[in-house]
């Protein structure tokens, strides 16, 4: 009976172990920023093409007061309302004092400086695949950015989803190891591949999800219901969208559709973003959307 | 109560309420018709800036301003006749006018403001070359944007 109990309480303990191996958060090696440094002045684009400020800048904030990243903003999901945390330079109430390395394993990893899990709502699943040296011009960029004192709200998030270690798991079975659409691209469409998948984030809202809430890959920018539940988001795989590459540069610079209807939703959101990149950006994004494999 | 009345009563309530949200759909329509006829008046002049601003179309100076005239004229509407509670797309069909217009008539009518404010700045720039027009689309599609993404449901 004893030998039992002890074995049973050996499994288990071998249980947690495992569960708690399996679930360690993933950690960068300094190395990694070895002779690199930031570029504010590129940090700009890296900014509106990953569209920081739809999620980190006050609700409704126009104009200049986009740039100012105090957070607030929630976001409902099936498993709780997230709320964006102020990334401002503010020394106490945003990431003023973090390091380098720091920043760049939230946005790479999506774990804390105190290594904790963050929550997928946090879209580092696209982020991951961006180049170590545009996540240091991007913080750089964010070092010039006016400081708010704004304290970051808790989530509103219950058992057992307020446990992050289990997002180890989640992220386990979901980060991206690589680019959705692997096949041979050329130049201009392989740029917009790195600003539409590592960056952009296009497929967090066009791609639908699994019960767990991870991406559908086989059905990458397929469409995906809205999750305010009000609607479709469209798919834009090119048997689907059957704009030129011209008016699908077009709308992600001015809004208007090819009939000069206006873009509404939260795409209205991420076009000004991307209005502040280059035409060449938002050509390549077009020529990348053209590459996409067919969601039928 | 006899077989018949069992079926009918409930029958006829049903019709009533059919009847109620037909006779809603019916009573509407004519508003609904006209918001989206203005909407597409408006679509129609920034297309032919836009197709110009594109390099779909040649430039053309004089057809540029008389397209932003339009707009501007088309933003001094008053189109409170047509914006009438009860039409928003939870109750009525064809329409994707979100309930929102009416829990927040102020935000709406502020951002019909801001598009008549983008109209301004689009009616100096039309007539000034290309350049100039090209710059003014961004402002523009920014104002109708705005206001859709808070009173418009996302096209299906
Ligand atoms: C779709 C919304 C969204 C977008 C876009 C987004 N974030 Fe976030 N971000 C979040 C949420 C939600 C969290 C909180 C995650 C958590 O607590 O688990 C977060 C957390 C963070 C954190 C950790 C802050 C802290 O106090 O621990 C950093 C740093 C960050 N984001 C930077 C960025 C940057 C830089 C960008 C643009 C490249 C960006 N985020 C884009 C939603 C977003
Ligand atoms: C103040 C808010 C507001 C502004 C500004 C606005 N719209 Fe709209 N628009 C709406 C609403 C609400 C609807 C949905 C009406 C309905 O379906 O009843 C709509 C519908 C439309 C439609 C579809 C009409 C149809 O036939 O169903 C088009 C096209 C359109 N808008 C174009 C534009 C353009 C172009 C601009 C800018 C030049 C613009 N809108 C500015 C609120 C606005
Ligand atoms: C935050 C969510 C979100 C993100 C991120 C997003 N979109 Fe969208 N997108 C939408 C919604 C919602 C619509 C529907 C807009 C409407 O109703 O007018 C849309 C519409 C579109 C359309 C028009 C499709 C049509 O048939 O009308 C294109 C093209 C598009 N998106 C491309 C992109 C690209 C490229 C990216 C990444 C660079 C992107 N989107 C990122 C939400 C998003």
């Amino acid at each position: 009976m004893g030998r039992l109990i002890l074995s049973c309480a050996l499994a288990g303990c071998l249980a947690i172990g495992m569960f708690w191996l399996l679930t360690a958060p993933e950690r960068s090696d300094a190395a990694l920023l070895s002779g690199l440094e930031g570029d504010a002045r590129r940090g700009e684009a890296v900014f509106w093409a990953g569209g920081c400020a739809s999620c980190h800048a006050a609700q409704e904030a126009t104009g200049d007061d986009r740039l100012v990243l105090s957070g607030g903003r929630a976001f409902a999901s099936d498993f709780g309302t997230f709320i964006a945390p102020n990334i401002s330079p503010h020394p106490e109430a945003g990431i003023g004092g973090w390091s380098d390395l720091a920043f760049v394993d939230a946005m790479r990893n999506g774990v804390s400086p105190d290594g904790r899990h963050y929550y997928p709502a946090f879209p580092y699943t696209a982020y991951r695949l961006a180049t170590v040296q545009d996540m240091l011009d991007l913080r750089a960029f964010i070092d010039t950015l006016p400081p708010s004192a704004q304290p970051s709200l808790p989530h509103e998030v219950g058992f057992p989803f307020s446990i992050r270690r289990l997002v180890g798991v989640w992220k386990r079975l979901h980060m991206p190891d690589g680019y959705a659409v692997s096949g041979p691209l050329d130049p201009v469409a392989e740029r917009g591949r790195y600003l539409s998948e590592a960056l952009a984030h296009c497929a967090e809202c066009h791609t639908p999800r699994n019960r767990l809430g991870g991406l559908d890959r086989d059905l990458w920018m397929a469409g995906a219901p809205n999750p305010n539940g009000e609607g479709r988001i469209p798919g834009i795989t090119p048997d689907r969208l059957s704009w030129s590459e011209a008016d699908i540069a077009a709308y992600l610079r001015d809004g208007f559709t090819p009939d000069f209807d206006s873009a509404g939703g939260h795409m209205a959101d991420v076009i000004r973003n991307l209005a502040m990149l280059e035409d060449a950006d938002r050509a390549a994004i077009a020529a990348y959307l053209k590459a996409l494999p067919e969601s039928e | 109560m006899s077989l018949a009345r069992r079926v009918t009563l409930p029958a006829a309530i049903l019709s009533l309420a059919i009847g109620a949200a037909a006779y809603a759909q019916q009573e509407f329509s004519g508003a609904i018709n006209a918001r989206q006829g203005h909407m597409q008046i408006m679509a129609f002049n920034v297309g032919i800036l836009g197709n110009m601003a594109r390099g779909n179309t040649e430039y053309d100076a004089e057809a540029a301003t008389t397209a932003a005239s339009n707009l501007a004229a088309l933003a001094m509407v008053d189109g409170r006749g047509y914006w009438v509670p009860g039409s928003d797309n939870g109750a009525v069909e064809n329409t994707r006018a979100l309930p929102a217009i009416w829990e927040d008539m102020a935000g709406f009518g502020a951002d019909w403001q801001a598009y008549g404010e983008a109209v301004t700045g689009l009616q100096a720039a039309a007539g000034n070359g290309l350049d100039a027009l090209r710059g003014a689309m961004g402002p523009l599609g920014n104002a109708c944007g705005a206001c859709h993404d808070d009173f418009r449901q996302p096209s299906d």
